[in-house]
């Protein structure tokens, strides 16, 4: 193991690993911006709050998933990694990458709800960013296990 | 071990630029909250602090680097020069009871955007290992 981790890995597999891995440190960044500026809003509610983390997760956060899962493709194509048969590390990557989307695709549109309301002034969001906060907190979670598979590759 | 090290030196990187992505939120205009912005702080101080210890202790435990490797000290220069222009940042964004934006000077957008792109360069290193 030790020898497998201080090997150089060839150069072509570099460029989409950075892709991969900064989309993938973005997205978690925007996923913790949007969580605590929507936890933020629990007891009193806040428009500004509730749109920065709207924006968060519609201008920062889907744009990174898609570098982060552009880039797993491109590398696992660079590495050879048959499609039908992944290495178990891999499959927790889309085991977590999938549903993560789905949550981060709902918590995109509740917090969107909730800022058009608070914007026209037509009701609370508090609501609707609770709902989102558990489930980016459930993403975050599950993104923290996808980290760790991604660097200690268990068997 | 060695891959526990890994997986917590990584995991401090991720800290390290979710702290970049909070307060990219403030300098281009964000409402500057008490609790994102503790965040931000926690993520960029814990992650700093995170990367470099465990850098050093995984150069020090991997056969095949050494800490006097040309791609690990410039990792740590980087390192460095992204710290001092983190600080001069942390203690210009100061949250807002209202929640309101803050306006920054031109020289703390600067340094936010100099340590943005540090960071990135850090990663940059960190992948490619160049003359590894």
């Amino acid at each position: 193991m030790m020898e497998s981790l201080a090997a150089v890995r060839p150069d072509d597999w570099n460029l989409p690993l950075l892709l991969h891995v900064l989309g993938a440190m973005t997205l978690v960044g925007a996923l913790v911006l949007a969580t605590a500026s929507l936890a933020a809003t629990w007891r009193r509610g806040s428009h500004v709050l509730t749109r920065l983390g709207f924006r968060a997760l519609l201008w920062a956060a889907i744009p990174a998933w898609i570098a982060t899962r552009v880039g797993a493709e491109w590398v696992a194509d660079e590495e050879m990694i048959p499609s039908d048969d992944p290495p178990s590390w891999v499959d927790v990557g889309y085991q977590v990458s999938d549903p993560g989307l789905l949550l981060l695709v709902v918590a995109t549109i509740l917090t969107g709800i909730g800022a058009r309301r608070t914007a026209r002034d037509t009701g609370s969001a508090v609501g609707l960013d609770r709902v989102a906060t558990v489930l980016l907190a459930i993403s975050l979670v599950t993104y923290l296990v996808a980290v760790w598979a991604m660097t200690t590759k268990p068997d | 071990m060695t891959e526990t090290l890994l997986f917590l030196h990584v995991l401090a990187a991720f800290f390290i630029v979710a702290g970049v992505v909070v307060y990219s939120a403030f300098v281009l205009g964000g409402p500057v909250n008490r609790l994102a912005r503790t965040t931000g702080e926690v993520l960029w101080g814990v992650g700093g602090l995170g990367t470099l210890v465990l850098g050093i202790w995984l150069a020090l435990d991997i056969d095949g680097y050494e800490i006097w490797d040309g791609w690990i000290i410039a990792a740590i220069l980087l390192w460095v020069l992204a710290t001092g222009a983190g600080s001069q940042v942390s203690r210009s964004v100061q949250p807002r009871d209202d929640d309101s934006a803050v306006a920054l000077p031109t020289a703390v957008v600067a340094a936010h955007w100099a340590r943005t792109l540090l960071v990135i360069a850090l990663l940059v290193v960190m992948i490619y290992k160049p003359g590894a």
